[in-house]
Order: structure tokens, then sequence, then C-alpha cells
């Protein structure tokens, strides 16, 4: 259980202070697939970046199974990492190493050997993404669907409890973002993974999210069961998102 | 051009390789221990900046203008005022084994601005995702941002050894010995132009291998 409670991020920037969220509340239940939905801007990547500590919120607090994670630092704070896996836009693939080991990075957080069985686990998840054969090829050698499928299997190697996707299928072409989020939704539903999903198109909301929340200018508009509120949008933007609505309405 | 080789060399050959193994033992002991502290000062002054893992800015402004004030001093100088404390380190102030720590000295800082600029070159994205799950600060350093660096720090080793073989030239001054330090005895002081032309031509060539040996160094480890 994620419960986002009253999150305010302010940047404080030369030119003037940049007020990124505004009092965003939101609950993700266990198992959920929770997609978070605005336009360039909105704060998505600045929400997403706070659940796993990435960027600090200036007030608020983010409720992890009962620990306010806002509180965590040194070793507690990679151990909650180690339980929260990312998937970023631009994959954030090693470059120097193979598919391989950039799936088995994850799974050595300090220095010293690999755990046991770690090529193994590697192998078998790269299996999963339907990479097995591209074990030892370079993050160069591969297409971007490929890659963001390295960067799943690279998430799922530490068994997480939760994955945020930050625009996870953006850079990819619509056959490959297909591919991509069905992948995410299987692995959902095989392992029960939590799922916060980022994005700007709706497609990717409508294909796989069973919740979502409308942000606009950091504040959350609109939010519930993906179904009504595209049903029924009760906000210009996101009508103009659905394609129903003028943008400058 | 000698227009008789085998008396050339019959006369100067072993003081050429003399020369060589004295600019080489020169270059490759002072250029791996500048490096050795160079790594650590450069990683520092990356994490430490605005843009790196952990930002320290003071602490960072501070080291920032001590590396420049030590590269901002010419070598010759501070070999000089770096003397009594050679002669603490390694008993000595002349010779090969002389004039590594003023080398390393002025190398140390110019290595540690070469190894930050690498460093700032890796994708800030690589290292969020590093970052995201969970790896502690050892293992991002030495698992991923000194890897990721690896063919561009590469690059920067030609740099580095040949402004040092610049250096040690000036070595010579005080009996360092080496290539340069012929080239400006024989050829400067003595018009023995042969024997300047010659260790030129032994420089030139030996920059021309740095370079390309690292160049394809960097090219094979690099997997961009
Ligand atoms: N590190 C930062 N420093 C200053 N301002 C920032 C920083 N990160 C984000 N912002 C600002 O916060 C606001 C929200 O940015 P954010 O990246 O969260 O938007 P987004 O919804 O993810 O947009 P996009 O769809 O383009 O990725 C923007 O106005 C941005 O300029
Ligand atoms: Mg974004």
């Amino acid at each position: 259980m994620i419960s986002i409670r009253n999150i305010c991020k302010v940047f404080d920037g030369k030119a003037g202070s940049t007020h990124a969220l505004r009092d965003v509340s939101i609950e993700v239940a266990d198992g959920d697939v929770y997609g978070i939905i605005g336009i360039s801007g909105a704060g998505k990547s600045t929400l997403v970046r706070c659940v796993n500590m990435l960027e600090r919120p200036t007030s608020g607090s983010i409720l992890v199974d009962g620990t306010d994670v806002c509180t965590l630092s040194g070793a507690a704070l990679r151990e909650y990492r180690h339980r929260t896996a990312m998937i970023f836009q631009g994959f954030g693939l090693l470059a120097q190493k193979t598919a391989l080991e950039n799936v088995c990075f994850p799974l050595r957080s300090g220095l010293g050997r690999m755990p046991e069985g770690a090529r193994e686990k590697g192998i078998e998840l790269l299996d999963r993404v339907g990479l097995a054969d591209k074990a030892d090829s370079y993050p160069a050698q591969l297409s971007g669907g490929q890659k963001q499928r390295v960067a799943i299997a690279r998430a799922l190697a530490c068994d997480p409890t939760t994955i945020l996707c930050d625009e996870a299928t953006s850079a990819l072409d619509p056959a490959s973002t297909i591919q991509v989020l069905d992948l995410l939704d299987r692995i959902n539903r095989e392992t029960g993974v939590t799922m916060l999903v980022i994005t700007h198109s709706m497609e990717v909301v409508e294909r796989i999210c069973k919740h979502v929340s409308v942000l606009v200018n950091g504040q959350v508009v609109e939010q519930g069961i993906t179904e009504e509120v595209f049903a029924n949008p009760q906000h210009s933007v996101t009508r103009a998102l659905l394609g129903r609505g003028d943008w400058n309405a | 051009m000698p227009s008789d080789w085998g008396t050339f060399f019959a006369e100067y050959g072993t003081l050429l390789t003399k020369g060589c193994t004295d600019t080489l033992a020169m270059l490759f002991a002072s250029t791996a221990l500048a490096y050795l502290f160079g790594i650590v000062l450069g990683v520092v002054l990356y994490l430490t900046s605005p843009i790196g893992l952990t930002p320290r800015p003071v602490f960072n402004a501070v080291l920032g203008w001590i590396v420049n004030m030590a590269r901002s001093i010419p070598f010759i100088i501070l070999l000089v005022a770096l003397m009594p404390t050679t002669r603490m380190l390694v008993h000595t102030t002349t010779g090969v084994v002389g004039v590594v720590p003023p080398l390393v000295a002025s190398a140390t800082p110019f290595v540690a601005r070469m190894i930050e600029q690498s460093l700032a070159e890796v994708p800030r994205d690589t290292l969020e995702s590093v970052v995201s799950f969970g790896a502690s600060m050892p293992r991002i350093v030495l698992g991923a941002l000194l890897p990721e660096a690896l063919p561009s720090i590469v690059r920067g080793v030609s740099i580095t050894l040949i402004s040092v073989l610049g250096y040690t030239a000036i070595a010579g001054a005080v009996g360092a010995g080496g290539l340069g330090d012929i080239a400006i005895r024989y050829g400067y002081y003595r018009y023995e132009d042969e024997v300047m032309l010659v260790t030129v031509i032994l420089l030139i060539v030996l920059v021309q291998i740095i370079q390309s040996a690292c160049d394809i160094i960097a090219k094979r480890i690099d997997h961009r």
C-alpha cells in the first residue's frame, strides 16, 4: 500500500521558485496498476521521483506499508529502493555492460561478489522478457523496445514490491509500445507487483491501468477507476487528453 | 641527417638508449602515481559538484580552487619549490627518481580535472537508474561511474602522457636525464644538431605511439 499524502514540491531556481507539486494525495493499493496522466510539465516525473526519494518532497508524507519513506536515509533508504524498482523513459542502461550484466547489476548493492545464482537469475529474467538470445549484447546493439525490455528485466531482478514507470514507452514506436505494455501487464498479473505508471498517453492508461489520476499544474484534478474517469471526464484537460475537448477550453 | 649511421650510433647509441629508458621511466612512474591520486580527487570533485550525486557547494568550491591554484604554478617553479619535500620523500632531488615527486604534484590536479570531465559525460539517466536500485556509493562509483567513463578516461590518458612528456624535458634542467635533457644539452649548448634531431624524432615517434595506443584501447573497450 502506497499512500501519498499532501505532497508539495517546490524547486528553488534562479528565476524564482517552481511549484511542481501542490498538495497531491494518491492511494495505491497492493497489486494495483495506477496511472498518472498529465501534459508535459504537469509534475508527473517529480511525483514518481519523490516516491523513491530521488527527489525529496518539500512537505507531505509518503507512507509505504505504514512507513514514511521521507524519513529514510542511508542503508534503510537503499533497502527501500531495492524493493522499489524504476523504469525510465531513457532506459538508463549501463552502456559499457552487456544486457545480462545490466540485469544482474541491482542484485548486488555493495562491493564484493555477486550472490550465488545471479547469472542464472539474470538469464531467466531475460528469457521472461523474450531476450534470452541477447544476453551478451550491449545496449548499443539493441533496439529501443529491446532496451526497455532489458530495463524491465533489471527492474524485476530484486523481486520488487513496486515498479515505478516514468514514461516507459514514450521513446518507442507503436508496436514496441504495445509489446512493452503487454509485458508490464503480464508481470503485474503474474507477480502481483504494484505499478505506478506515469504517462501522457491515454492509450497507455486505457490498456493497463486500473486506476488513474489526472495531474494538471502539479495538482490532481480528477482520480478514480479508469473506466469511470474516462466515461465521464470532469476536467477540461481530461477531456482534451481524451480527444473530446479543446486544449484552449 | 648523419652521413654515417654506423659511427653515429657507435658514438651516441648508449646515450640515446639511456635517454629513452629514463624518459619512459619518468613518464610512466609519474603518470601512474598521478592517476592514483587524480582519480580519487576527480571523483570527489565530480560527486560534490552541483551536478554530482552528493552536492557540497562550499567544499567543492574550496577544493576546486586549490586544484586550480596547483595547476597554475609553472612546472619549473614547482620543481624548485618542492625540493625540500622531494628530498624528504625520495632522499634525492636529481635523476629520474628526484623528478617523479614534482611531476606527480604537477600532473595530479590536471588528471583530477580530466577525470571530473570524463565522469560528467556519463548520462544522468544512467546514474539515476543505479541510484534508484539502492546501490551504495562505493558500488555506484566503482561499479557504474568509473566503468561507464572508462573509454573517455583512456582518451584522457594520452593527453596526460604527452603533456607529462613535455615536463620531463624541463626536468632535464635539474639533471633528471632523458631525451629532452639530451636534446637541450647537445643541441642547444653544444650545437650538435644531429643528436638533437634524432632525439626530437624519437620524441615525435613516442608521442605518436602513445596517441595511437590510447586511441586503439579506448575504441576497443567502448561498447557504445
Ligand atoms: N530539478 C528541477 N529543478 C527545477 N525545476 C524543476 C526540476 N525538475 C522539474 N522541475 C519543474 O517542475 C515542473 C514539473 O516537471 P516534471 O518533470 O515533473 O513534469 P512532467 O509532468 O514529468 O513533464 P514531462 O511530460 O515533460 O516529462 C516543471 O515546471 C519543471 O520545470
Ligand atoms: Mg517527465
